[in-house]
């Protein structure tokens, strides 16, 4: 019975390090994009001051909104919180039993279909068109996420994430297959695309004909643009940590000796920090892609995790 | 307790009910309360006798009479009871729904003709599943047809109506000449050739393979004909709308179940799943029919057909569980059989749960509005917050939103076709992966069906007058609905307590029992917690926790600040009800995606004056092609008219004629019997 109350504060540690680091990552890839424009850019802790001050800000409210408007804030960070309980960060022990990947995956679901719901809610024609692009690319990117999770839940015998992770920390190289490196590259595509970036979106554009997620949140202001920034920065953080302990979880912990949770948080850290500097040089090197480009680009990822499934079965 | 009497009691109160309506047809609102009363009382005998049944032993009633086809009866086994369960459960929710919702017809239609088709109905499919006797059977599944047909054409003065009822009763006969034929066969075959089921069980051992692979394929499409599975699904989108409101969510939520009863009751108890080709038939049919099901879903802007689509997708996500329990049968896997049967039935019970949400809450949409099509609604959510709620949690139920109903039946169908990978066979396991993919593909899809249908039917501001001025509906109607929608909240909550009564009647159908394997306390772990485990329960838990914790910090944080209400920022130009977003604009970057399906026309029509240079008019029209009915059934309806055409020469309506037509057709057949 202790084993439990032990997960519990394992995962509400792992829970509560993603939501603390989770600004000071959208800093860092901001700070690379700047010096790869040849700009000073912002200190790499303004993500903290901008949400700190959306929260000390008043808030003004469209009066066509209904109570999905106003309760939207809240389910999306509950559910992204939730799921961070469940995804393994320094240590492969979680709240597992709760739910395995594909619960995760459908949590971030949960937050999608009530953001995309709230932005219909205003009436305004940029949240119609912000929601229905964002479905658009969704319908596309959640299956392409489940199959390449589900290629390596095959590969290690389980779709339980902590033992995703212990199982291929602890075999080591034997596990590199075809799979790993197809089911990856489609899981970082749609990384990329889950969490508006380019090229599938541009977190740093309001109001042009490109966005997808930034057109969704417009009507918000205040404490619930705080929340919605901070659940969106978190979501991306748990995005960079399933694409690195699901597919390289090497250097995790699996037990609870100082040694290797020390090496757990240096390797979670270093691999959060790798992936934040790929997509910084990802978005600095290439432009957003038009629209209906889009589908070329996300039905790549979706055959990539196709054959990823399909190579286990068949080798 | 009895459960004979309770299924006797059934019998009655559903007669009296249908007696009811003909009695006090003059006075509209006793007749409805009379009727739907009764057939909720009905509905909820049935219930506790499903209870019984599955709590305890199989149930049998004889009429007192023999046919010369054997005794007609009702047997319920467990199998049985679980559909009857559903069937009675949504029932009586719509039933006390229908009181309030039959207003609508007040003085225009005839309540008790709908009171008494209503109660028959109810009846005819709880005959279905209890039916003891093939050709009993045959009776009551026609009654069925019929009913509902007639409930189908009620509305009769309304244009289109006539012709969806048409397409529904050839359709449906169709498929019924197909059962007839099999069922028949099957009684040849039982060992003292009778017709009652109870002989039925294992008659697949005795015959030939290729009459048996050939009785298979009749069953599939005669009951997959009603089941609505694509391409034979065409009647379904037109005649499921068509129907009142009420009765299309008995349609949609629990009609097409009894067609997946009787094909889990002929496949795995008469025939005998044997074959791995079934199986993947089946699979084949299921994602084709999950797949577009969704597809043409997401195209329709009038929202019972956004439903009717969307029980097309739901019934291929059943099937596509069916198919799987049946390949992994049919390898003798019974454990994993068990397991992807339970998601079968699990899904079987949560898509009546939320589709009779969903369309009793289209029903309210219309009772208030009069209009179902979404580009003329809007703005609901604060006009009927009730409906909006309740609709609300159809729509995350069937979005597959943990912990809700629609989660944990998918979440079972995906872990069993992950289980694939026990089958050596590598045909198959290049197969499943695709219903994987496919089955992804449908529930990413379904979520933005249903935020779309949602969105622009409740949300923003209202399109029209009618959705200005709507007004929340009768208390009935809410009840009727909120029932069903608390139920998608319990069962999916609740799930780990459900599991083991669903494992009790797919163990006689597979040989194993698998609860034990797959439910540990309320943790739910296909085959073994090593693989993998989910807890709706425990999802509830942290939302519970979550939501006000988040609240609570949220609003600590920063002290407390005013709120401003104002317009919506509009770039300047004022924000009307026609610059909204639409639901065809909502839809229309995955008809540009998907176009290769969906065959989308753009039509530009343009009149002109007598100069081409000033236009008079320019109309838009935007055309999905349905790819079924114009390459399947279009040349198929053409032919059979060219043909009927010719052979009209002969009905010249001159008397000498026919009789030389007799004399010929005599002198030909005693040529051929001398």
């Amino acid at each position: 019975m202790d084993q439990i109350y032990i997960d519990i504060v394992l995962s509400v540690l792992q829970a509560l390090l993603l939501l603390a680091v989770a600004p000071l990552i959208t800093g860092i890839i901001r700070k690379i994009k700047a010096y790869a424009q040849q700009r000073q850019g912002a200190s790499i802790l303004q993500p903290y001051r901008d949400i700190a001050k959306y929260f000390h800000k008043d808030s003004v409210v469209s009066r066509e909104t209904s109570w999905i408007f106003s309760v939207t804030p809240y389910i999306s960070m509950a559910a992204v919180l939730i799921a961070a309980l469940i995804v393994p960060v320094f240590i492969t022990r979680t709240l597992g039993f709760v739910g395995d990947l594909i619960v995760v995956v459908y949590l971030l679901g949960t937050v999608r279909f009530f953001t995309a719901l709230a932005a219909l809610d205003a009436g305004s024609a940029f949240g119609g068109m912000g929601s229905s692009r964002e479905m658009m690319v969704s319908s596309i990117v959640e299956p392409t996420m489940l199959l390449s999770i589900f290629a390596m839940g095959l590969i290690s015998g389980t779709t339980s994430l902590g033992s995703i992770a212990s199982a291929l920390s602890i075999s080591g190289i034997d596990l590199v297959r075809p799979a790993l490196f197809l089911a990856s590259a489609a899981f970082l595509i749609s990384t990329i695309a889950e969490n508006a970036r380019v090229p599938v979106d541009n977190p740093t554009t309001h109001l042009e004909l490109t966005m997808i997620h930034e057109g969704m949140i417009l009507e918000y202001s205040g404490k619930k643009l705080g929340l919605m920034e901070l659940s969106s920065m978190t979501r991306l953080v748990l995005y960079f940590t399933i694409l690195s302990n699901v597919f390289f979880p090497w250097g995790i912990a699996n037990d609870l000796s100082v040694i290797s949770l020390g090496v757990g948080l240096v390797a979670i850290l270093g691999k959060v920090l790798f992936l934040a500097l790929v997509i910084a040089i990802i978005e600095s090197s290439i432009s957003k892609l038009r629209l209906f480009r889009l589908p070329n680009l996300l039905t790549v990822s979706f055959t990539l995790a196709l054959l990823a499934v399909m190579s286990f079965y068949i080798l | 307790m009895d459960a004979d009497l309770f299924f006797f009691l059934l019998i009655a109160t559903g007669m009296a009910g249908a007696l009811l309506a003909v009695v006090l047809r003059h006075q509209d609102r006793t007749c409805a309360s009379a009727s739907f009363g009764a057939a909720a009382l009905s509905a909820l005998f049935g219930t506790i006798v499903s209870i019984l049944v599955l709590t305890g032993s199989p149930m049998s009633l004889q009429l007192p009479f023999d046919t010369p086809f054997g005794h007609f009866g009702f047997t319920l086994d467990r199998l049985s009871a679980f559909f009857l369960l559903v069937i009675s459960v949504v029932s009586f929710a719509v039933s006390i729904y229908s009181i309030g919702y039959s207003k609508e017809y007040d003085g225009k239609y005839s309540i008790g003709l709908l009171g008494f088709l209503f109660n028959l109905f109810l009846l005819s499919m709880t005959f279905v599943i209890s039916a003891s006797n093939a050709i009993f059977f045959l009776i009551v599944w026609e009654a069925m047809s019929l009913t509902s047909y007639l409930l189908v054409v009620y509305e009769n003065r309304k244009d289109g109506i006539a012709s969806s009822g048409l397409l529904y009763v050839v359709m449906t006969h169709l498929g019924t000449a197909l059962i007839m034929i099999a069922l028949i066969m099957m009684g040849l075959y039982t060992q003292d050739h009778s017709f009652d089921f109870s002989s039925y069980s294992g008659v697949g051992a005795l015959m030939p393979s290729a009459l048996k692979s050939t009785l298979f394929v009749l069953l599939f499409i005669g009951f997959g004909t009603k089941a609505g599975i694509i391409p034979l699904h065409v009647w379904l989108p037109y005649a499921h709308p068509a129907a009142p409101s009420n009765v299309s969510a008995l349609m949609s939520g629990v009609m097409v179940k009894t067609a997946i009863f009787m094909m889990i009751r002929t496949f795995f108890d008469f025939l005998g799943v044997t074959d791995t080709w079934w199986g993947l038939l089946v699979l084949l049919a299921a994602s084709i029919s999950a797949l577009l099901g969704v597809m043409y879903a997401l195209m329709e802007t009038d929202i019972k057909r956004v439903l009717a689509y969307s029980t097309v997708e739901n019934v291929g996500i059943i099937l596509i569980g069916l198919g799987a329990a049946m390949v992994f049968q049919s390898y003798n896997l019974s454990l994993l059989a068990g397991l992807a049967l339970i998601a079968t039935l699990l899904h079987v019970m949560n898509h009546a749960l939320f589709k009779g949400a969903l369309f009793m809450g289209a029903g309210s949409i219309l009772f208030a509005t009069h209009t179902r099509d979404m580009e003329k609604l809007g703005g609901l959510a604060k006009r009927m917050k009730w409906t909006g709620i309740i609709f609300f949690i159809g729509a995350l139920s069937i979005a597959a939103i943990p912990p809700f109903n629609g989660f944990v039946s998918e979440w079972l169908i995906f872990q069993s076709l992950l289980q694939s990978f026990q089958i050596a066979d590598v045909t198959v396991k290049i197969l499943l992966p695709v219903a994987i993919a496919v089955l992804a593909l449908t529930g990413a899809l379904a979520a933005v069906c249903f935020v779309r249908l949602f969105g622009i039917t409740f949300l923003a501001k209202p399109r029209s007058e009618h959705a200005e001025h709507a007004k929340e509906v009768p208390r009935t109607m809410l009840v009727g609905s909120g029932i069903v929608a608390f139920l998608c909240i319990a069962t999916g909550v609740m799930s780990f307590a459900i599991i083991p009564y669903v494992d009790q009647v797919t163990t006689p159908l597979v040989g194993v029992s698998a609860a034990s394997s797959i439910v540990n306390g309320f943790v739910i772990s296909p085959t073994n917690d090593q693989f993998s485990t989910m807890s709706p329960f425990a999802v509830a838990i942290l939302i519970a926790i979550m939501v006000p914790l988040v609240i609570v910090i949220s609003n600590r944080y920063g002290g407390k600040r005013t709120t401003v209400v104002e317009d919506t920022w509009d770039c300047g130009t004022p924000l009307t009800a026609h610059n909204q977003y639409t639901g065809t604009a909502y839809s229309n970057p995955l008809v540009r995606v998907f176009s290769y399906i969906y065959r989308p026309r753009p039509e530009v029509r343009t009149e002109s004056t007598s100069s081409p240079y000033v236009k008079k008019k320019v109309s838009y029209a935007f055309v999905v092609v349905p790819v079924f009915e114009k390459y399947l059934y279009q040349p198929v309806v053409g032919s059979m008219v060219f043909i009927a055409r010719r052979v009209t020469r002969i009905q010249a309506g001159s008397i000498q004629a026919y009789l030389a037509y007799i004399f010929a057709t005599l002198v030909f057949l005693l040529i051929i019997f001398r």
